[in-house]
């Protein structure tokens, strides 16, 4: 195995501490490998819709005719795209892979085993739940289910436990975590655990505006209960948590960028402190962001629209830290591998290593999708890109490759990790990361470009718009280069999972957690590792920015529309 | 990662000197980094302030409420949508998104003409980007969303639907269907054949 694992030091097992068995281990891996086998079949029908939409857009193949009676139309696979690969896949992946790091980087059983299989079950049950109406082509609403376009009543009762689960993952944590505390009053929590556990504390905040808008709303109308909802109101609190939302599938990213990544490349951590700075900071600008989707919208104020553009670029400003301090991090270990110069240490990172390369390549691409974010973010230009190609772009570089390269780039220490068997094997799995990240590349551009220059409308059947111009041809082909490169690196991930998983290849050596040390071995200062100020920051500041508007769409609500069925 | 937290034992470093216990130290590139970035943030501000007041590029606020049961009730405002002529080259539009098309489906004005739109669903979410321009909103049910604009440049500029609407598999039209086209007269003259009323 070609993962460049640097023993967990410092670990040591003190008087006070509850210690780690082998049998507690088993357990956590075994959460982590359900969580993480669901995560990759949900991508893996997921990605094939995304295959079958951008041919359609390029009028190179329309599939549908052909999937019938099975998938109805487009929207169906849409749907299916968006719930699978930006709900289901990150979801799972997430709380797997947090599951594991969470308790090695803490070297303490979880407190309350049974809510992390309490959380597992739920989430579970809940992908099934919505499989059901998705595939029976009753809740084609896509994965941002605006009302009053109205799903069978399975589709928000399986999100909501989904969501659910989620929280238990969390839950779980804090009873964790408070009982490390307790047991270690003086030292600082480890880099990883904090930063899981701010990611799952913000997450909690996050899902708060989305349960309040399927549980009260959604839920009793797709039932019958109630007779209409206001529309203004259910978009507000679904984007209290669509934002957010993108923090939750990007800090996974940047946990392992920060806390393990340096680690294999022989570098370390450039600047601890900063790194928790960056999470806290997160923890407080991730939700009070929402409106930014939502520029264009009647009925808000334009002066809270601005108020939360000020607050997007304010959640701005820890990437650009990391972008600095990530890349210190990783240059530390180039130059121990012998790099010189002022660029050349580059070409001595550890890319032989496809879970570094993936990792690596992940952050190339976020810098264009980091910037593409502020771009979108920006008031009076995104009345330019709004709901255009462009932003399928965009968030192809972020969920799709910040993310998700991510994901795999850490599955291929993590899956081997859990199975006991060797990656199958490292140079197809480069050949992986290699291709998404041209295949990325070809595609977002494509799509940025005909949304800025063309204004051409996403979450649309295109190869059917009346309004298809051949001006777009050059740019369909780009993407459809891209698809082609997308479609063969999708492939190979899959194959290098399945045969990872079932030819018992045996390990070179044993593999452990990467953990990246500091480089200054100060401990942070107390203030970096004290929950309540950032975390009652966080609160007022989603008080003070969400709180007049929405009691004012509560107070003023009209409860005019009705569900209507669409599709 | 645990080391660190052995404590102050592990012996001082000279970064240590700079930050005292509750300091961070930042080395000195990382804070020059640390700096441009806030500048980078504020400038990017200080231009979108300047697009939006110095250009007038706007988002859409508070336009006012509408039933979208009643929209075909006489006397709503919606209830014949069109193009209406307020003064001499100064226009409105009263435009109902619905499934599956915008009314008006045609629009034209002169050139140099200033055309405020009011925009509202009568059922579920739609969408409302005139390409080329500036003009992008969302259209909600309940709700009536305004922005205007001015045409200085003659041609056929499509609004299109970018919000998902709905399709039933097999149908001749559904969410991508759904568009319009507003036409810009090179001439000063109006000639318009989707006035309603």
């Amino acid at each position: 195995m070609s993962v460049q694992a640097l023993p967990a030091a410092g670990i040591t097992t003190r008087p006070n501490q509850i210690p780690l068995t082998a049998q507690h281990l088993k357990f956590v891996d075994r959460i982590a490998g359900i969580n993480i086998t669901v995560s990759i079949l949900a991508l893996s029908v997921g990605a094939l819709f995304g295959v079958f939409q951008g041919l359609e857009h390029a009028k190179v193949f329309d599939i549908y005719p052909f999937l019938q009676p099975a998938i109805k139309t487009y929207y169906q696979g849409l749907t299916l795209h968006g719930a699978l690969n930006a709900v289901m896949w990150t979801t799972f992946f997430i709380c797997g892979f947090f599951t594991f790091a969470f308790v090695r980087s803490f070297n303490r059983p979880l407190r309350y085993p049974w809510m992390s299989v309490v959380a597992v079950v739920l989430m579970i049950i809940g992908l099934l739940t919505a499989a059901v109406p998705i595939l029976t082509n009753n809740a084609s609403v896509l994965y941002t289910f605006y009302p009053p376009m109205m799903a069978a009543w399975g589709f928000y009762l399986g999100l909501t436990l989904l969501v659910v689960g989620s929280w238990f993952v969390g839950f779980s944590f804090y009873f964790t975590y408070w009982a490390w505390r307790k047991e270690n009053p003086d030292t600082r929590s480890p880099f990883i655990a904090l930063s899981i556990t701010i990611t799952m504390v913000m997450w909690q905040l996050a899902t708060l505006g989305v349960a309040a808008e399927i549980l009260f709303q959604l839920l009793p109308l797709s039932l019958g209960l109630i007779g209409g909802t206001d529309v203004l109101l259910d978009r507000t609190l679904f984007w209290w948590f669509g934002h957010p939302l993108v923090y939750f599938w990007l800090l996974p990213a940047y946990v392992s960028w920060y806390g393990m990544l340096p680690a294999q490349t022989n570098g370390k951590m450039f600047s601890e402190p900063l790194a928790r700075l960056v999470f806290w900071l997160f923890l407080i600008f991730s939700v009070p962001v929402g409106f930014h989707h939502q520029f264009t919208d009647p009925g808000i104020p334009q002066v809270w629209k601005f108020i939360h553009m000020l607050l997007t670029m304010g959640v701005g400003f820890p990437s650009m830290i990391t972008a600095f301090t990530v890349v210190a991090s990783l240059e530390i270990g180039a130059r121990v591998r012998g790099g010189k110069g002022y660029l050349r240490w580059i070409g001595r990172l550890n890319w032989g290593d496809p879970s570094y390369a993936a990792q690596n390549l992940a952050m190339i691409l976020f810098i264009f999708g980091g910037i593409g974010g502020l771009i979108n973010a920006s008031y009076s230009v995104n009345m330019a890109l709004h709901n255009t190609m462009w932003v399928p772009g965009h968030f192809h570089l972020t969920v799709g490759s910040a993310t998700t390269l991510s994901f795999m780039g850490i599955s291929y220490w993590l899956v081997p990790k859990l199975t006991g068997h060797k990656l199958f094997t490292k140079w197809l799995a480069l050949a992986q990361a290699w291709t998404w990240f041209f295949g990325m590349l070809f595609f977002s551009n494509a799509y940025h470009t005909l949304g800025l220059l063309f204004n051409v409308p996403r979450r649309t059947m295109l190869g059917q718009a009346p309004y298809y111009s051949t001006q777009w041809n050059p740019q369909m082909m780009e993407s459809v280069l891209g698809l082609a490169l997308l479609s063969i690196s999708a492939t190979l991930f899959f194959a290098i999972m399945l045969f990872t998983l079932i030819v018992p290849r045996k390990l070179d050596k044993p593999i452990e957690m990467p953990v990246a040390q500091p480089l200054d071995p100060k401990p942070a200062p107390k203030w970096l590792d004290t929950w309540w100020p950032w975390l009652n920051g966080a609160i007022a500041l989603i008080l003070l920015s969400y709180g007049p508007m929405l009691y004012r769409l509560i107070t003023e609500a009209e409860f005019w529309s009705k569900g209507i069925r669409v599709w | 990662m645990s080391d660190q937290a052995h404590g102050p034992e592990d012996g001082a470093t000279p970064a240590e000197e700079h930050g005292g216990d509750n300091g961070v130290h930042v080395e000195k590139w990382e804070g020059i980094w640390m700096r441009i970035s806030v500048v980078i943030v504020v400038v990017f501000i200080l231009a979108i302030v300047i697009s939006t007041t110095a250009f007038g590029i706007g988002v859409p606020g508070v336009g006012g409420r509408i039933n979208p049961n009643t929209l075909s009730d006489p006397g709503n405002p919606f209830e014949k949508p069109g193009i209406r002529e307020l003064a001499p080259g100064k226009y409105e539009v009263y435009m109902v998104a619905q499934t599956w098309n915008f009314m008006p489906e045609k629009i034209e004005v002169p050139v140099n003409s200033q055309v405020t739109f009011y925009l509202t669903a009568r059922d579920v979410i739609h969408g409302f980007k005139l390409a080329g321009t500036n003009v992008n909103m969302m259209a909600l049910p309940g709700q009536i969303s305004t922005l205007s604009a001015t045409f200085d440049k003659p041609g056929v500029y499509n609004y299109i639907c970018h919000e998902y609407c709905g399709y039933v598999a097999g149908a001749p039209i559904g969410h991508h269907t759904m568009y319009g086209q507003l036409t810009v007269l090179p001439t000063h003259a109006l000639t318009t054949t989707a006035t309603t009323n």
